[in-house]
């Protein structure tokens, strides 16, 4: 069974990549996604914001009280290390690079353009394979409007592309008013694939304290609907690639994000809940399957069920929705 | 090899050359002298070498006599060896000193001179230290520059070795320990040209090995012990000759020659004064000034004291001497002279005495006293010792630079003589601790001293408080040397960085004429002549000074540097002092700043550049016009109501004036007045907390938690509220207890430091606006006027009857006067609340005992001080003996009580008839269990007296004397970790151990605070502090646990953040038990790198994570059958990452090397677990016996 793919221009043994997550920090664990079966990692994001602000607070913390009073000039030893920023993100790309065979995606969140450019450079230098840009914001500014916001996402992509020789990708959310334009104009830019999609931090509230509780929670399956949908409508679109994210944990989930035209699936949530092992039960649900409905490879669906070669095109566009919902009945 | 300039201060010198030449180095740390341990330890952690091409080993010890115990062993077994110390700790390390000596040891002492702690503690510089140590054997070797300080360094290290003499090489405190100064550097290969190996290996073959045994230490008797001790003559008689071999060596290698004893002056002196350490560098000055000027003057500047060498004195002093003043910077009461005094008056008399030759006569000499306390020493102070010299009688024993008007040994001086020479840039700056400006000067200097060729010179004056301090930074640069060691007195320049100091210092009387003056202000070049005072609008226009004015808090807002002005106002100062061409001077501030900040991050770099490419264009110059038009005067710093001690003697101080005070002023035996802190309204706070009355559910958090008790509150009844402020705030108290009350939360705008912890606590929400809470901070330039009126009519309410309150509740506490407030603690300090609330509960009768450390200096530091007295003048009564033995201290309280009051209660009994028998019996059984009892014992107590008072017989008088022994006292041994886990633990363990009453509390901010971040046994693993830069890889020591082993010894573990009431009942439990107590409170800190607002949280989340368990073993449950031991912290609910990750001390290591961070944090989570585990199997209540 031929489960080969290619994303970003990066031949992948199969379309299981480990999104960004937490597990990718430890090169022990890396190593078992490799030996599970996963094609791919994608590290977790380096923040320029939270390498800033860790630079900030680390100098203010050092700094504060010191110089103040005549016995304790300073409170803190003269050795005391600072934050690496980017060198602790840039030697374990190296070190996982040295530690696996299968292809390691860098990902970079930035704040300014400098940033975004610089940190991508040194990813590049340090070995990563591919570099996804986590265009991670959440536009609450009242006086950027969404075309501001397009055209900085489309130059971020623009210049990074410029300054780099491996392939990027772009992950983003679904908030966009235009989205299918947003996604071919970031394609025009210079793409090499699209990362659908971000999962912003949603807040809740603390009912006794009347707080805010910080809080992100994993993706549950239902919300691999969206990217589905998207992916489905993109992928006659776009030349470039294509990677579903958010809510994939069974085989089902991979094989459906690949008839609707997925290069690859990430997943984190799974691996998260289920452990390290849930990939070799996709894959092999992923063969049961084929194998049943007697496919040899996966290019073969790979995009037979978009919106151009779907049985129903509309079942992916807003007249359905109207009429799932006005079919809906809660169950009494 | 070409040696760099280098800008250094006096313990880098020191310990530069130090590290250098040895192997092992043992210290503990003391100001002024940690900056050399904390140094070594930095080298060591990067693996610098030392001249044999090893690292040392830098211990941090228990002690500084475990520190002279450790030294003292690495030299037994054949290491270089040194340390560092001052003061008490020189003091400590006695007994080894003369362990050390009399085994003719080599070793050297580098000690940063400082005050003995006599009738006060001075952490200030004076040689009181190192006099005390004349009798120890040890070679004395004075400095008296930064650069003497280098130098003299590598002659001691050399001199030890050749001599087999120890040596204490010492320097003055702060004056030479902490001053900057451009000097020329030290190569390794100097120190190696000046280290014999030869002697360096016979040291090593004379150490102790099983390969060859021999035995020290051994106990002798009369029969030989004196011929042994004679041995050691030989030794010494050749060390002076040595020593002088050594600076001839060194003159060849550095260029700069040393003698024992140094001359300088006219050939032809007649007059000649005798000094060591900076103050001979003042000397230095005003005596090349006299000679210029033609006076036969001269003076010799001793550098090694111990084996004083008569011969070479006596050779050094020029023929013509006829006089001669010897000035000690110590004291020693009661002797004939001050040490070096004698000395010389001997080696002059034997000389003369047995047919000395060289003068025509034995010189007439006195003997003074100067500089105590890094008092300030002047060229003008040293004229008048000259001029006294030339009184036909003058003043045999005198003191020079105080007044004295009790026993009149002071020299008048007059402050106008100056040795101040043109050519020299003279620069001071009013900055305020936060605001960056020392960091700044520092950085100005290097500029100036590595990028010109002019010499430079720093030096700092820092507050006595901890919150709000106001830092004075002296710059010096000039084409000369600088020997200035003392205080500007004529600047070219003076700079204001806070616009607020205008308000309370007189900052312009040491600018000169023509001389130029920088304000930080919001107010533009044209609005800011109307907002200065008359005095300075005066001084600007008598003294033609040029003035200048930025807003550099709009700057840096705008730069996104916050409260950081340094890089601004450092940038104003090179742009208008013109000591470099102004580009120039921006690319070196440029560079400084790279060099600075680089390793911070490129994103702080770019913040500093943004701030100084602004700077210009927002820096005005400002035209003073020809007339003074303000009206107002600069405001009194005392009410005019404070009492007279308050406006003699704290107001003058607070102004920066207390060296004119006179001696007549100060009392004899070191008492001072509590209830001080009242009087002086510092007004630090930007923003104060308001209260919103509706919003308040009164429940007293805010009150409990307020580090500096300017947040308060009260109920009374209603008819007080007649003549109420119109802005004054009330509801109606809730509780049934105080049904039909008023009840009011009341800020002290004055005092209040602004650190927003009881906003941060504060439970209740705006229901409209959940920011909003039932306090709000506000700007305090709104609210300071109306709430001034409102503080002051506050504080003239009735106080609620104590007895009639629920003292052991947070609420009911609240109620309950603050007698320890407004101190000079740290905004939002972790310790002050626990502090605060012993006072609330039991100051009307506490005696404190207080080790050192933060809370005796925010205790008890001039000029104010926070302990404070009740409406009846009653009060906590305070004192601080040292650091070490407090709980020794505090027990012999105790011992006295128990005594007196046993004494009492006999006299009581003896004298019953007269007394009365019911008055007799009630004193005798009262039980004074509560506030009720205790004020009804206290009226009896009363009643007594009036039955005795007049009598005259021996048992009626010695009753009336301890008659207020028979109320209730209670014993409070306070102090920090540093004290109970390190330095006093063997005392506090005895303590305990004696069953005797009274009450430890153990303020455990897991690090010593006062001296700067190094780590105690109490620091946690993985934390980060001085001496423990990668973390620090044990567990903290479990006190509780110790002193639970006891059984007898009521012990609590409680975080005020996490649980208040828990934190309120222990106090209460504690103070109830007749028997030892101690309570472990945790105290976030400062020096934890957190923010002080949110400190309760990082309270809370120690809790929470099971670091910090909440418990109370209580012996007397004993007698009910129930488990002493009450584990109060439910099981953790989070893990401990989540706590440490709140804190920078250890998030720092998480940042730097996270591999190691990771490894320690997962110990960590491990002896967590495991001490819960213990924690809960220890408390586990026994099983019902089974009965049949």
């Amino acid at each position: 069974m031929d489960l080969s793919t290619n994303y970003l221009g990066l031949d992948l043994k199969n379309p299981l990549v480990a999104g960004a997550s937490p597990l990718s920090r430890e090169v022990a664990t890396v190593r078992e996604l490799e030996d599970a079966g996963v094609a791919a990692v994608v590290m977790y994001s380096l923040f320029e914001e939270q390498i800033e602000h860790d630079a900030t607070m680390h100098d203010h913390f050092i700094e504060f009280g010191a110089d103040s009073f005549a016995e304790a000039l300073s409170y803190v030893p003269q050795q005391v290390g600072f934050p690496r920023g980017p060198d602790e993100y840039l030697d374990h790309i190296a070190k996982l690079k040295a530690a696996v065979d299968i292809p390691i995606i860098a990902s970079l969140n930035g704040t300014s353009r400098g940033g975004w450019i610089k940190h991508a450079a040194l990813m590049e230098e340090a070995g990563a394979d591919a570099l996804e840009l986590n265009l991670y914001y959440v536009a609450a500014d009242a006086d950027v409007s969404a075309r501001d916001i397009e055209e900085r996402y489309i130059d971020v992509v623009r210049e990074v592309k410029r300054s780099l020789r491996i392939p990027v990708a772009v992950k983003l959310g679904a908030h966009f008013s235009a989205f299918a334009n947003f996604a071919r104009q970031l394609d025009h830019a210079g793409a090499d694939g699209l990362v659908l999609f971000n999962r912003f931090y949603q807040p809740d509230i603390d009912l006794e304290n009347l707080d805010i509780i910080p809080d992100l929670r994993l993706s549950a399956p239902h919300e691999m609907r969206l990217p589905l949908r998207w992916i489905a409508i993109l992928d006659p679109l776009l030349e470039c690639s294509l990677a579903a994210t958010t809510g994939i944990y069974t085989s089902f989930d991979v094989l459906k994000m690949m008839l609707v035209g997925a290069d690859v699936t990430m997943l984190v949530a799974t691996l998260l809940r289920n452990g390290v092992g849930a990939v070799g039960f996709i894959l092999e649900g992923m063969r049961e399957w084929m194998e049943d409905h007697e496919y040899a490879s996966l290019q073969q669906m790979q995009g037979s069920m978009n919106q151009l070669t779907c049985p129903n095109p509309v079942a992916f566009e807003r007249g359905n929705y109207m009429r799932e919902l006005h079919a809906y009945r809660p169950n009494i | 090899m070409k040696r760099r300039q280098i800008t250094i201060d006096g313990n880098e010198a020191a310990a530069h050359v130090a590290y250098r030449a040895s192997e092992v180095i043992a210290i503990y740390p003391i100001t002024p002298s940690s900056g050399m341990g904390e140094l070594s330890d930095a080298w060591s952690a990067k693996g610098i070498q030392n001249i044999f091409g090893t690292v040392p080993v830098v211990a941090e010890m228990q002690s500084e006599g475990g520190a002279a115990g450790a030294v003292h062993g690495a030299l037994q077994t054949g290491a270089l060896t040194t340390t560092f110390t001052a003061s008490q700790g020189l003091l400590l390390m006695i007994p080894n000193m003369f362990k050390i000596a009399g085994e003719l040891t080599p070793a050297v002492f580098h000690v940063s001179a400082r005050t003995i702690a006599t009738h006060a503690l001075s952490i200030f510089g004076d040689h009181s230290d190192v006099m005390a140590t004349r009798s120890t054997g040890f070679a004395m070797l004075a400095s008296g520059s930064v650069q003497e300080t280098l130098d003299n360094a590598v002659i001691a290290h050399a001199a030890t070795l050749a001599t087999r003499v120890p040596f204490v090489h010492f320097f003055d405190g702060f004056r030479t320990s902490h001053e900057v100064s451009k000097i020329v550097e030290v190569l390794d290969e100097d120190i190696r040209a000046m280290i014999n190996m030869d002697k360096v290996v016979a040291h090593r073959q004379r150490a102790l090995s099983p390969e060859s045994p021999v035995l020290r230490g051994s106990a002798q008797n009369p029969d030989v012990f004196f011929q042994a001790r004679e041995t050691c003559n030989k030794y010494y008689d050749v060390a002076p000759g040595i020593v002088q071999e050594m600076m001839d060596r060194w003159a060849k290698i550095s260029g700069r020659q040393y003698h024992l004893f140094d001359y300088v002056g006219a050939p032809d002196a007649e007059k000649v004064i005798v000094l060591m350490g900076s103050g001979a560098e003042a000397a230095h000055e005003c005596v090349e000034k006299l000679v210029a000027e033609g006076a036969k003057v001269g003076m010799i500047k001793v550098r090694l004291y111990r084996p004083f060498s008569a011969a070479h004195f006596i050779a050094a002093l020029p023929k013509t001497t006829r006089n001669i003043a010897v000035l000690d910077r110590t004291k020693e009461p009661g002797a004939t002279g001050d040490p070096l005094y004698l000395d010389c008056v001997t080696a002059l008399s034997e000389h003369f005495s047995f047919g000395g030759n060289g003068m025509p006569g034995m010189p007439r000499v006195i003997g003074g006293r100067y500089g105590l306390s890094s008092k300030e020493f002047t060229p003008a102070m040293v004229k008048a010792v000259f001029d006294e010299l030339d009184q036909a009688a003058p003043k045999r024993r005198f003191t020079v630079g105080i007044k004295d008007d009790v026993t009149n040994l002071s020299l008048d001086f007059d402050p106008s003589f100056s040795t101040e020479e043109a050519g020299v840039v003279r620069a001071v700056f009013y900055g305020l601790g936060a605001d960056g400006t020392v960091g700044a000067n520092k950085n100005s200097i290097k500029i100036i001293g590595e990028e010109t060729d002019n010499y430079a010179q720093g030096f700092f004056v820092y507050d006595s408080k901890k919150s709000g301090s106001m830092t004075v930074s002296h710059l010096r640069f000039g084409n000369k040397p600088i020997r200035s060691t003392y205080l500007i007195s004529k600047a070219d320049f003076v700079a204001c960085h806070q616009n607020q100091f205008i308000e309370k210092m007189d900052m312009l009387d040491i600018a000169r004429p023509g001389a130029t003056f920088l304000l930080n202000s919001p107010a533009g070049p044209d609005e800011v002549w109307a907002t200065l005072p008359k005095e300075v609008q005066e001084a600007l226009i008598a003294k033609q000074i040029k003035f200048y004015v930025i807003d550099a808090y709009s700057v840096a807002r705008d730069a996104n540097l916050g409260g950081r002005i340094n890089t601004i106002m450092q940038t104003c100062f090179f742009a208008i002092s013109g000591v470099l061409p102004r580009d120039e001077a921006i690319e070196q501030i440029k560079k400084a700043i790279k060099k600075t900040y680089g390793a911070k991050g490129d994103k702080i770099v770019q913040m500093n550049f943004a701030g100084v490419d602004a700077t210009l264009a927002a820096l005005h110059e400002v035209k003073v016009p020809a007339q003074v038009t303000s009206k107002t005067f600069r405001p009194p710093l005392v009410a005019a109501e404070a009492p007279d001690y308050v406006q003699n003697v704290v107001a003058p101080i607070i102004a920066g004036k207390g060296d004119d005070i006179p001696v007549s002023a100060m009392c004899e035996d070191g008492t001072f007045p509590t209830d001080t802190a009242r009087w002086e309204k510092r007004c630090i706070a930007q923003d104060i907390p308001i209260w919103d009355p509706e919003v308040c559910i009164q429940c007293g958090k805010c009150a409990l938690v307020c580090p500096h008790a300017s947040i308060r509150m009260n109920v009374y009844e209603g008819k007080h509220l007649a003549g109420a402020p119109e802005t004054f705030q009330s509801a109606e108290a809730r509780g049934k207890e105080f049904k039909g009350l008023q009840f009011t939360i009341q800020v002290a705008p004055e005092d209040c430091t602004g650190c927003g912890m009881c906003v941060d606590v504060c439970p209740a929400k705006n229901k409209a606006n959940t920011s909003r809470k039932a306090i709000n901070m506000e700007p305090l330039a709104e609210h300071r006027m109306p709430e001034r009126d409102n503080y002051s009519f506050f504080l003239d309410l009735p106080e609620y009857d104590r007895s009639a309150l629920k003292v052991d509740s947070v609420k009911g506490s609240q109620f309950l006067l603050p007698l320890f407030e407004y101190s000079g603690a740290c905004a939002g300090c972790g310790e002050t609340p626990y502090v605060k609330l012993v006072s609330q509960l039991f100051g009307d009768r506490a005696l404190i005992a207080n080790a050192t450390g933060c809370s005796s200096i925010y205790g008890g530091n001039l000029p104010t001080t926070p302990w404070a007295r009740n409406r009846d003048g009653r009060g906590p009564a305070w004192a601080n003996s040292l650091f070490e033995d407090n709980a020794e201290f505090g027990m012999g309280y105790r011992l006295c009580l128990d005594r007196q009051s046993a004494f009492a209660r006999e006299l009581v009994e003896k004298l019953g008839e007269r007394i009365g028998g019911d008055l007799a019996g009630e004193l005798l059984n009262a039980e004074q269990q509560d506030e009720a009892a205790i004020a009804a014992q206290r009226k009896r107590v009363e009643a007594l007296k009036q039955k005795l008072a007049g009598a005259t017989d021996v048992d009626a008088v010695n009753l009336l004397s301890v008659a207020d022994m028979l109320v209730r006292r209670s014993v409070w041994i306070m102090g920090g970790d540093g004290w109970a886990y390190d330095i006093g633990f063997g005392g506090l363990d005895h303590v305990l151990a004696s069953g005797r009453n009274v009450n430890v509390l153990v303020m455990d901010t897991e690090v010593y605070s006062n001296t700067g971040g190094q780590m105690s046994k109490a620091t946690p693993i993985g934390a980060v502090a001085k001496f423990a830069a990668a973390g620090k890889p044990t567990r903290k020591k479990d006190l509780g646990m110790i002193a639970m082993s006891y059984g007898n010894v009521y012990v609590a573990s409680v975080a005020m953040g996490a649980n208040d009431n828990h934190t309120v009942k222990a106090f209460v439990e504690a103070e109830s038990y007749d028997g030892p107590s101690i309570i472990l409170a945790y105290a976030h800190c400062i020096a934890h790198g957190i923010n002080m607002t949110t400190g309760l949280k990082n309270q809370q989340a120690a809790v929470n994570c099971g670091h910090w368990p909440l418990y109370r073993y209580d012996p007397r449950r004993h007698a009910q059958n129930k488990n002493p031991l009450q584990l109060d912290s439910p099981a953790p609910k989070i893990p401990v990452t989540e706590y440490t990750n709140m804190e920078n001390r250890y998030r720092m290591l998480m940042k730097s090397d996270p591999e190691r961070g990771k490894m320690l944090m997962q110990r960590a989570q491990e002896q967590i677990n495991a001490n819960r585990k213990l924690y809960e199997e220890l408390a586990r209540e026994p099983q019902a016996e089974t009965t049949n």
